[in-house]
């Protein structure tokens, strides 16, 4: 398998990207009122970050966020091995009758949102929940879909979709890794 | 996704790599957080049946692992050995035989010879965790020590850390021996000789005869639990006297050239080895210990359970 990499969207585009992806929430929501970001680790709480920037300079409101680690809800923990590592879920208020997005980089098979629903339902009762992803990859095996959608790109299976942030991956950056024709 | 594993079972520490000590240790942290939250329940290990095969007594040990496995939603059945076939006589492999023939995954084993868990282990297909074996081992102690240490310093390499007390008939010192160790720690020993190994220099400890020389070396004191027959198998002259040579007192910390803090496995003899006013004192961290405890046995539940490793890179949601 060959595994060439493109760059689908550079740090600029992301930038401009992630823009639009704040506005469209405030938009959704009609305001900033009990709006709580929760990125779902890891990329997703980098993602949350920069939406909520974008946020506090056009609406002047600093936007709560959370982080959600959705390790522990998956449902392929028993076939998968070693144990994927757990990272740190944080969510310091109630988040009963808030408004949620949750933010993610990459739509794929839904199953990391289906965890995330699982999980913020353990949490509390929220009014309302949407969904903001970078991009949507197609491919769904659950009846989830996005709310705010960044990009949208038909990628065949086996072929993959890397969104690097500068935060962990030194920039920021959408690459498609092709493994079958591309 | 890191490609480290623990194996099937926990026995030990003596025999892990610093890279799987630090694994158990990084993967409680976020296991912390989930006994604050309102539900204090994740669906990890659903559906996985877990016996808690208790042939010594204990309150705290098989507490702390029943509710790390009940907030990992496991199913679990204490067998404790009053009370049960295994007061008639029948023996470790039957009873954990006779378990396994009714399906279960994990056995969590505490008992009084030496050496039971890896038994057990080499003779079931089910993951076995040591919950105190004799004089030999209780890894889960060891490491929850260790955490609750590493919570404190950041890191444990340089560090120093006396272990006072009946060291000869201490499972929780073999663990913390070899754990800190292994982190990089020094690791001294202080009781009276006649609770000390006679090889202890094998285990490349400092030896104090004295608390006082101790406290004066150490940044921490995990001090052990005298266990009251000692007294009557001849081991110590007597309680009073072991308090005065021996006590872990306010004063003699008082004189310590840096901040100490005090560890104890509990259950604590007050007055004897450890005094009241050090255990709900600003050095104690006895407390925080048992808190880690649950964190620490959910990591190792989560990491010993399930995942089999040719199935290993299965695809990401």
């Amino acid at each position: 398998m060959s595994s060439s990499s493109t760059t689908v969207l550079n740090a600029q585009a992301v930038a401009r990207t992630v823009r639009r992806m704040a506005e469209e929430v405030v938009e959704l929501f009609d305001g900033t009122t009990d709006l709580i970001l929760v990125g779902i680790q890891r990329r997703g709480v980098q993602l949350a970050d920069r939406m909520a920037a974008v946020i506090e300079s056009t609406e002047g409101v600093r936007v709560p966020r959370g982080a959600l680690d959705i390790t522990l809800y998956r449902d392929d923990l028993q076939t998968v091995g070693p144990r994927p590592v757990v990272g740190k879920t944080h969510l310091p208020w109630a988040i009963d009758g808030k408004r949620l997005v949750i933010v993610d980089d990459v739509l794929y098979t839904g199953r990391t949102i289906r965890a995330a629903l699982d999980e913020l339902a353990d949490f509390g009762r929220p009014a309302r929940i949407a969904l903001a992803v970078l991009v949507d990859r197609g491919g769904r095996e659950l009846p989830i879909h996005a709310d705010v959608v960044g990009k949208r790109f038909e990628v065949p299976e086996g072929s993959r979709v890397d969104v690097l942030v500068s935060e962990l991956d030194g920039e920021d950056a959408v690459m498609l890794v092709g493994g079958a024709k591309g | 996704m890191s490609a480290a594993t623990i194996g099937k079972d926990l026995l030990g520490l003596e025999h892990l790599s610093a890279e799987q000590i630090s694994l158990i240790l990084d993967t409680a942290e976020p296991f912390k957080e989930i006994s604050l939250r309102p539900i204090k329940k994740v669906p990890t290990l659903r559906g996985a049946t877990i016996v808690n095969l208790f042939f010594e007594s204990s309150t705290r040990t098989r507490i702390s692992f029943e509710f790390a496995e009940k907030r990992l939603s496991a199913d679990t059945v204490n067998v404790a050995s009053s009370g049960s076939s295994v007061s008639k006589g029948e023996t470790l492999v039957d009873t954990a035989r006779n378990l396994e023939a009714m399906k279960i995954d994990m056995v969590v084993i505490r008992h009084g010879a030496s050496g039971a868990a890896r038994f057990l282990a080499d003779r079931i297909r089910s993951n076995v965790i040591n919950a105190g074996d004799g004089t030999h081992e209780h890894p889960t102690q060891g490491l929850l020590d260790i955490l609750t240490l590493r919570d404190r310093w950041g890191s444990l390499a340089g560090r120093r850390v006396c272990i006072c007390g009946d060291v000869l008939h201490s499972r929780v010192a073999r663990s913390n021996i070899w754990g800190l160790q292994k982190l990089g720690a020094e690791v001294a020993v202080c009781g009276p000789r006649s609770l000390l190994p006679s090889a202890i220099d094998e285990l490349g400890v400092t030896v104090f005869g004295r608390i006082e020389e101790a406290i004066e070396w150490a940044e921490a004191l995990n001090v052990l639990r005298l266990q009251l027959e000692r007294m009557q198998a001849g081991y110590i002259p007597s309680l009073r006297e072991y308090n005065r040579v021996f006590g872990v007192t306010r004063e003699r910390l008082d004189r310590a050239p840096r901040d100490i803090i005090v560890m104890h496995p509990g259950p604590m003899n007050r007055g004897v080895e450890i005094d009241s006013d050090v255990a709900d004192g600003p050095h104690s961290v006895i407390l925080d210990q048992v808190t880690n405890g649950v964190a620490i046995r959910m990591a190792v539940l989560y990491l010993l359970a399930g995942g089999q490793p040719h199935l290993a890179e299965a695809a990401k949601g």
